[in-house]
């Protein structure tokens, strides 16, 4: 049980995928001017997260690692990240299409989000278990959702500052993340 | 357009790093040394340059509604034959890099590049492509991860350049990249507007 919860602490707060790992910096800094639009991203990233996290460790337990041909990890985890994202539009578009609409431009953009890739390519690295792959990958799911959402109520907040003018849009952005980051450091003695 | 202003679009008017803002990523996580920020940018040509060649030949086999599975199959190739020739003759920089090496594969310039650049055009323009916008990738990764290097570390390739108890260490953890990265980037956005 404490092993699980020391994963949990970590992932989400000590190495924070998006403010310690730098994974996904792309989505955390393009989508999170609106606090909306960085939940329907942080929704739809976690959604894909976790499935994919799942597929790769059964294909990796079960094919890769049997057949000893575990140099095809790259391409085989590329090819079920693009492919589950394309299934998890269609399946979103069909029976919730409400969600769709809200999470619809962010879905295609998740194939090339490297925190997706990452955490799975991860869960290998640490060995873990079935358990412990899932529990990591919700937890990294929630730390990315958390890092977006800080970040977007901040930014709602810097569009009426006074900004010099060569800081506006991302150098202050990358700014505020930095600060973020220097608090999120904080966490480190926890574990 | 010619090849030459090909080449120095990469390098400047549309930086990946500075202006098109592609392959934050890594720029943020292996610019703690120059070293490790030199190899980040090598890698990555290498595999741009690979898979441009590559796009660029068989772009009149691909269709174009299984266009981006087909890149990214040629790109994840690329990534694992260069990851496995990391590990093999620098394994010190295979270990600085780690993950993200597999993780070029998920580099939005490498995908952007073969979808609007190669796909389109013939090999030579793909090839001069390919390195421009490669070796301005390169270039943007060491001014970085100089600034880091030298401010954090105190030191420049290894060699030490500051007294010991000057360096702020804060520069080569996560905040010092954030702050490196936004810093170079509202710098270049004031010169530009002062030359425009």
């Amino acid at each position: 049980m404490q092993e699980y919860f020391i994963i949990i602490i970590s992932a989400v707060l000590v190495n924070n995928i998006v403010l310690s790992q730098f994974l996904g910096i792309c989505p955390f800094l393009g989508v999170s001017k609106k606090l909306s639009a960085s939940l329907g991203m942080g929704g739809a990233v976690s959604f894909v997260l976790i499935i994919a996290s799942f597929i790769t460790w059964v294909l990796q337990t079960y094919l890769l690692t049997p057949l000893n041909i575990t140099y095809l990890q790259t391409i085989a985890f590329i090819l079920v990240i693009a492919s589950l994202v394309q299934f998890v539009e269609m399946v979103i578009k069909k029976f919730s299409p409400p969600m769709y609409k809200a999470l619809g431009i962010f879905l295609p953009l998740i194939t090339t989000n490297c925190a997706v890739l990452g955490v799975a390519i991860i869960n290998i690295q640490n060995e873990y278990s079935l358990g412990k792959v899932m529990v990591h990958s919700l937890s990294h799911a929630a730390g990315f959702t958390l890092a977006l959402l800080l970040m977007s109520g901040i930014r709602e907040r810097l569009e009426d500052a006074d900004i010099p003018e060569s800081m506006r849009g991302t150098p202050i952005a990358l700014i505020v993340a930095a600060l973020m980051s220097i608090s999120f450091l904080g966490f480190s003695g926890l574990t | 357009m010619n090849l030459k202003d090909q080449f120095t679009r990469g390098l400047v008017q549309e930086n990946p790093l500075f202006r098109l803002l592609l392959g934050m990523c890594p720029a943020l996580a292996v610019t703690t040394s120059v070293n490790n920020g030199l190899g980040m940018g090598v890698a990555v040509t290498g595999v741009l340059l690979a898979s441009n060649i590559v796009v660029s030949a068989m772009r009149k086999v691909i269709p174009s509604s299984v266009r981006i599975p087909a890149f990214i199959v040629i790109i994840a190739t690329f990534v694992t034959i260069t990851d496995m020739l990391m590990h093999a003759f620098t394994p010190a920089l295979y270990t600085a890099l780690g993950i993200f090496i597999p993780l070029i594969v998920v580099n939005c310039i490498i995908l952007g590049r073969a979808e609007s650049f190669a796909s389109r055009n013939t090999m030579l323009p793909a090839i001069v492509d390919a390195l421009g916008m490669g070796i301005g990738f390169t270039v943007a990764l060491v001014m970085v991860s100089a600034v880091r290097e030298v401010l954090g570390a105190g030191s420049f390739f290894g060699l030490p350049l500051l007294p010991e108890n000057i360096p702020a260490l804060i520069m080569i953890l996560p905040p010092g990249g954030f702050i490196a990265l936004g810093c170079i980037l509202g710098l270049m956005n004031k010169f530009q507007r002062k030359t425009a």
